[in-house]
């Protein structure tokens, strides 16, 4: 008994290893830039790839063959992230926070592309470490020598990084700028330089850490998203911008992990995310993270929220006349595509109301979605509800789990609140996943068809755009009502809001509790349109969705998220049909939007029109 | 009747160090109190207690009489106490009126509404407020667009939106011109006399206690050293060592 | 005038008209395919392939009453609730007669529902899921594939065989995994009543973690190995498992190992004995294998996968359906459907009248290492058709149609 647990241990070590090296390097990253950089766990796949090639290239079974593939491939990933950060990143680091991260996720797509496009569908399983192909006995278990070299590079890097860190100028500046940025502008250090470089380094641990994998597990084309999830976990148990924090989160759960599979062989699926739960609930700020790290406020990038002038109330008028009148002109295909659209739109300006006026990002809001599909589908299937009663159930069940997991959220804040939502979605996931008496696992609820009037599409169609009009309005009453400012007074001061008498918690709790209600009508909806509901209405993508959506309209402005849905999720669905590698094209439109209009399409029009309008006044008062 | 606001015997160290280490004073209705002392004295921790952001390790705090010692901020405001701060803090997306109606809804608690377009209410006494603090015309401006000086003009008008009984102003002058500075204060104290309102404030440059306060406190090293008129505080041979910096008993630089 | 209007309406919504309106009947006969293109690639670039060539090779011989075959393919990104949206829009936009596709098993599933919901005819070609024709089985879809129960059974026959009492089981923690899982030990024990089962791994799919699962399995000390792992999860099983000794002096039965996509990547280290489901290519001389390889190495030149053979036979099967039929009438396919017999690369196989499954079989056999490639050798096909319940026990599974 003692040998397994021995073993299990230093197998946890060995995975911790490649954690941590692809973690650390995504921390370095956040601090010093500030960016959350969804496309780490690319770099880190390109890293497997490279060296996939490189190794077999130079010759895996000669030493210097292997190990000078590695390196190659180490600094061809880091050069990856020279590429990404000079031509895309650094044209818009002054655009609103996180939306460098619609940027990054952009790059995700087309890396999927580029990678399948270069390496082929097949997985490849690379050639094993000269020097490290056999075993030691260890606890009269074999273990892999490999895996103990592994279990080395972790502590071995920790102290490189730790020496760079503290005895170079550039390690300096790195630290500084991690806990103010501010200084470091002011010191007069070279910044384009210094963030460049930093990229170049953390994306190089990342391609360091997929080139290690090679002797240890298929490279393939899902390694990076498998990757990121887990990086995020690791980062922000960790406490974002430590290093040893990555270190000691990559540890914890890479021995939590071998352990689990001992206890519970199925709890593999959320595992990582019950102890992110768990610390986050515990410490705010991860293990080893400080509180000043996050960036504060978001003093600079506001605008005034107005209600719409005349001209775009009539515009949003003409819209919904077209909408209401489209079932006239357009073929049935279009009215299908025309309900998923208003649907998405309302699941946009759900997730809006949180980020926009409340200023808390969530990474998991298809959980509200996803929970408003299932208690529509659950009051089908259980309770044999027609559909009217189950878009009732839907927006109640997922109002009592945003509640629940709201309550928990808003006792944090930025990244850290973010990832917690990340972490409830993934247990809410898991649960319809391995809830298979319940939920029908992976393979879904199916026959959740509307009731007789609502089967025609167009009359489906009407439903949802009527369903969708009142919610909308309705969210945006509440935006400019007091509730509203009172949410978005939080947001601007936390300590202004407190100062004239705002609980801003509940607050937040309030509005996390709305999003969520508004979330569910959408899921509820969808579930109908779909006649069917999965877990992937609440995976990641789904949430990725949203946050795309509505960063793409524009966070800071209320027509924003609508605009966006019908943007993001227009473009998603033509693509998909036009073309095989719809996920480049896709991606590619996404950074190209994102440089174009850095403040979103309907924040960038709002920003024309403002200096347009100051223009003419300068002039008209010369 | 008890004067508007008491403190006995606060006290609070960080980590072992005594950021303000028992002191006790009071501010009556109507007059300006000035709170002085060289940086780090313990003046803004000493602020931060009153109005509820810190927690003190020991000692009480008093509103008319009322303990108020560790209650959250926003219960404490609403008790009647508004506060400006050493780095302004408005809302700032919000229009300079918005601001002041904010504070408004949140005093009638109004805040929770869910409908009703919130820049259509208490548009009369927010009007009334700017006018008093002078912000009339730049009513519409965002707040993220201002100039420091009207920043701190705006927070005034925040504060004083719960008709306060108690104001407490953390270096309201900072960062602005010295004619401003004045001007400001008069303002303040005009304000402060006509409604009865107890002030507190920080403050830096001594021009502006001794033209406006009323008495003035004196902390060193979170001690209380001196307290008086601006005159009897002026003479103080303590204060002129530790803070005018003669340099007389401190044995030289 | 009006279609000005509607082109102009639906411009400005972005949305676009992708197809005009087109004449039916004499046209060529459309069928919609939808698939998980971009999330499976492995598996299906040589599905897609082989259908493409399957439908050149029925174009050249003058198509399927008199009509050419042609395909609108859809990649729905390994999500159900976009192969639904998809079906919907092939059927209403694209005007097709016949949706098939699918190689995940929820996927399949939401398409059966569509097709039931809308009374189309989906042809599954992929999805292993048994309650595609069981438990949620209906009158619209048939499926090519055998399923998880027909490819456990095929297993369970051999694994009784062995002296092994004490089993160890490693499975994908979702449906199929489970599935398999659950029809392996059923079967097994009504075979082998003195079998335990001692110890279960269930890593979550894609995202096995080699060494702390391999260690887990060895502890149990089992004497026999159950593995319904695939793709990249088995090749990290198996290379942890070499490495440490797991499979030494053990049995290993294993679902899907022999398909050459699975088995490719495996390379060196294929761990020779194991017993497996899959499809030796190189070795498979029949004359209509041999013609069907050929044909797709002279195309593609590359070998064909078992995908390749899914995708082919998917054609072929529509396309006997079509001419047996003598219509793209949905419900007169459907009744072809029922009972359909057509010649595949693997033999003569038939839709079942009973489940709508097809009777295509899989040749089980056993791993080897030659010239440093995995290969299956001992080989022998076993007819999809002997590896179903009887009759009287798939009423009962498939309740309601």
């Amino acid at each position: 008994m003692l040998d397994l647990v021995l073993t299990q241990t230093l197998n946890g070590l060995a995975s911790a290893s490649s954690l941590f090296l692809v973690a650390c390097g995504l921390s370095i990253i956040f601090g010093v830039t500030r960016i959350v950089n969804f496309a780490h766990g690319s770099l880190y796949m390109l890293g497997g790839y490279l060296a996939f090639t490189l190794v077999t290239w130079l010759g895996p079974a000669d030493p210097l063959g292997f190990w000078g593939g590695v390196i190659l491939a180490v600094l061809l990933t880091g050069l990856a992230g020279v590429l990404i950060e000079v031509l895309i990143l650094r044209r818009i680091y002054q655009a609103p926070e996180l939306f460098q991260l619609l940027a990054t996720f952009g790059v995700v797509l087309m890396l999927q592309d580029i990678a399948l496009a270069t390496w082929g569908p097949e997985d490849k399983l690379g050639p094993r470490a000269p020097g490290f192909r056999s075993f030691v006995i260890l606890f009269d278990n074999r273990f892999p020598s490999y895996e103990l070299f592994l279990i080395a590079v972790g502590p071995v890097v920790l102290g490189l990084i730790w020496l760079l860190f503290h005895r170079t100028r550039w390690g300096v500046l790195i630290r500084a700028a991690t806990q103010d940025r501010e200084m470091v502008s002011a010191l007069g250090v070279n910044q384009r330089l210094l963030f460049t470089s930093v990229f170049a380094f953390g994306a190089a641990l990342a391609g360091l850490g997929g080139a290690l994998q090679l002797p240890r597990e298929a490279i393939n084309l899902h390694m990076d998203l498998s990757m990121i999830a887990e990086v995020f976990v690791v980062v922000v148990v960790g406490g974002l911008g430590s290093v040893t924090g990555a270190y000691l989160a990559a540890v914890l759960i890479g021995v939590l992990h071998a352990f689990g599979i001992l206890v519970l062989p199925k709890i593999t699926l959320v595992l990582v995310f019950l102890v992110m739960a768990a610390v986050l609930i515990v410490r705010p700020h991860g293990l080893l993270g400080k509180a000043g790290v996050e960036p504060r406020g978001h003093a600079g990038q506001l605008f005034l929220l107005r209600p719409a002038d005349g001209a775009a109330k009539v515009f949003g008028l003409v819209a919904l006349g077209m909408l209401v009148l489209a079932p006239l002109v357009v073929p049935d295909h279009v009215i299908l595509t025309l309900t998923d659209l208003v649907i998405f739109a309302v699941f946009a300006a759900s997730l809006h109301l949180l980020m926009g006026p409340g200023g808390i990002t969530s990474f998991g809001h298809a959980a509200y979605f996803g929970l408003g599909a299932y208690g529509a589908a659950l009051a089908v299937k259980w309770l044999g509800s027609p559909m009217e009663e189950a878009l009732m159930l839907a927006p109640l069940m997922a109002g009592i789990a945003g509640a629940i997991f709201g309550w928990f959220c808003v006792r944090l804040s930025g990244v850290y609140l973010a990832m917690l939502t990340l972490a409830f979605a993934q247990i809410a996931w898991a649960t319809a996943f391995q809830w298979v008496d319940l939920t029908g696992g992976d393979n879904g609820i199916l026959g959740v068809w509307p009731s007789v009037w609502a089967v025609p599409k167009t009359a489906f169609y009407y439903l949802a755009l009527a369903i969708a009009v009142i919610v909308i309005v309705a969210l945006r009453v509440i935006i400019f009502a007091p509730f509203g400012y009172a949410l978005r007074a939080g947001r601007d001061s936390p300590l202004r809001a407190e100062a004239i008498g705002l609980d801003v918690g509940r607050l937040q709790w309030a509005a996390f509790t709305i999003a969520a209600v508004a979330a569910g009508i959408a899921g509820g909806l969808f579930a109908f349109s779909k006649g069917s509901v999965f877990p992937t209405y609440m995976a990641i993508p789904r949430s990725v969705d949203a946050l795309l959506m509505v960063l793409l309209g524009g966070v800071q402005t209320v027509a924003g998220p609508v605009v966006g849905a019908f943007a993001y999720m227009g473009l998603n669905e033509q693509l998909m049909k036009l073309t095989a590698y719809w996920r480049f094209v896709l991606g590619l439109s996404i950074v190209l939007l994102v440089v174009l209009f850095p403040r979103g399409l309907v924040g960038t029009w709002l920003y024309w029109r403002a200096r347009r309008e100051s223009a003419a006044q300068a002039t008209a008062a010369a | 009747m008890p004067p508007v606001l008491e403190t006995r015997d606060l006290a609070k160290s960080f980590g072992g160090v005594k950021a303000v280490d028992g002191v006790s004073f009071s501010a009556e209705a109507g007059r300006l109190v000035a709170l002085i002392g060289p940086n780090g004295a313990g003046k803004t921790t000493c602020f931060n207690m009153l109005n509820g952001q810190l927690k003190p390790d020991r000692g009480e705090v008093l509103l008319a009489g009322k303990p108020i010692t560790g209650l959250a901020p926003r219960k404490v405001w609403r008790l009647g106490v508004g506060r400006t701060f050493q780095i302004t803090a408005t809302f700032a997306s919000m229009t300079v009126r918005e601001n002041v109606q904010m504070a408004l809804i949140s005093h009638a608690g109004k805040s929770w509404r869910l409908f009703g377009r919130a820049d259509q209410r208490r548009l009369e006494p927010a009007n009334a407020l700017l006018d008093q603090v002078g912000m009339t015309a730049q009513a519409e401006r965002a707040c993220g667009v201002l100039a420091y000086g009207d920043l701190k003009r705006v927070e005034l008008a925040i504060a004083l939106a719960n008709a306060p009984k108690l104001l407490l102003m953390d270096e309201p002058t900072a960062g602005m011109a010295p004619q401003e500075r004045i001007a400001l204060m008069a303002l303040t104290a005009r304000i402060a006399r006509q409604r009865g309102i107890a002030v507190l404030f920080t403050e830096h440059d001594m021009d502006v206690v001794f033209a406006h306060a009323d008495s003035v406190l004196v902390l060193d090293r979170g001690r209380l050293i001196a307290s008086g008129t601006s005159a009897e505080v002026r003479n103080d041979p303590q204060v002129r060592a530790v803070y005018l910096g003669s340099g007389a008993t401190s044995g030289g630089h | 005038m009006q279609i000005d209007r509607r082109s102009f309406v639906a411009g400005t919504l972005a949305l676009g008209v992708p197809q005009l309106v087109r004449a039916q009947g004499a046209g060529p006969i459309r069928i919609g395919e939808v698939n998980s293109y971009t999330a499976q690639p492995a598996f299906l670039k040589p599905y897609r392939q082989a259908w493409e060539l399957a439908q050149e090779q029925i174009n050249a011989a003058g198509g399927v009453l008199g009509r050419k075959l042609e395909t609108v393919f859809r990649d729905d990104a390994g999500k159900p609730e976009d192969a639904v949206r998809h079906a919907a829009d092939l059927a209403t936009a694209e005007k097709v007669d016949i949706i098939a596709g699918g190689f995940l098993s929820n996927v399949g599933l939401a398409l059966a529902d569509y097709a039931n919901q809308n009374k189309r005819l989906y042809v599954a070609s992929e999805p292993l899921a048994d309650a595609l024709v069981w438990s949620k089985g209906n009158r619209y879809t048939f499926r090519l594939r055998p399923s998880t129960y027909m490819q456990a059974a095929m297993l369970v026959e051999e694994a009784a065989k062995l002296p092994a009492k004490k089993w160890a089981i490693v499975a994908p923690n979702y449906e199929y995994g489970q599935s398999a899982v659950k029809w392996f030990k059923e079967l097994l024990l009504k075979a082998r009543p003195d079998v335990t089962f001692v110890a279960e791994q269930f890593p979550a799919l894609g995202r096995i973690d080699a060494g702390a699962t391999v260690q887990a399995l060895e502890a149990a000390k089992p004497e026999a190995i159950f593995n319904v792992t695939f793709a990249v999860d088995l090749a990290n099983f198996v290379r942890a498992g070499n490495t440490r000794g797991l499979f030494e002096g053990r049995q290993v039965v294993s679902m899907l190992t022999g398909e050459p996509e699975y088995l490719d990547t495996l390379g060196a280290e294929t761990p020779e004995g194991w017993i497996i489901t899959g499809y030796p290519h190189a070795d498979l001389q029949t004359p209509e294998h041999v013609r069907f390889r050929d044909a797709y190495k002279a195309k593609y030149n590359d070998y064909p996968r078992l995908g390749s053979v899914v995708g082919y036979e998917t054609v072929q099967a529509i396309a006997a359906a079509l001419a047996k039929a003598g219509s793209t009438d949905n419900e007169k396919l459907v009744d072809a459907f029922e009972g359909l017999k057509f010649g595949s690369a693997f033999g003569p196989i038939e839709f079942r009248k009973i489940d709508h499954q097809s009777t295509l079989g899989a040749y089980v056999g056993k791993s080897a290492l030659k010239n440093g490639k995995g290969v299956m050798v001992d080989w022998s096909y076993r007819d999809g058709g002997k590896y179903l319940p009887s009759d009287d026990e798939v009423r009962k599974l498939r309740p309601a149609v």
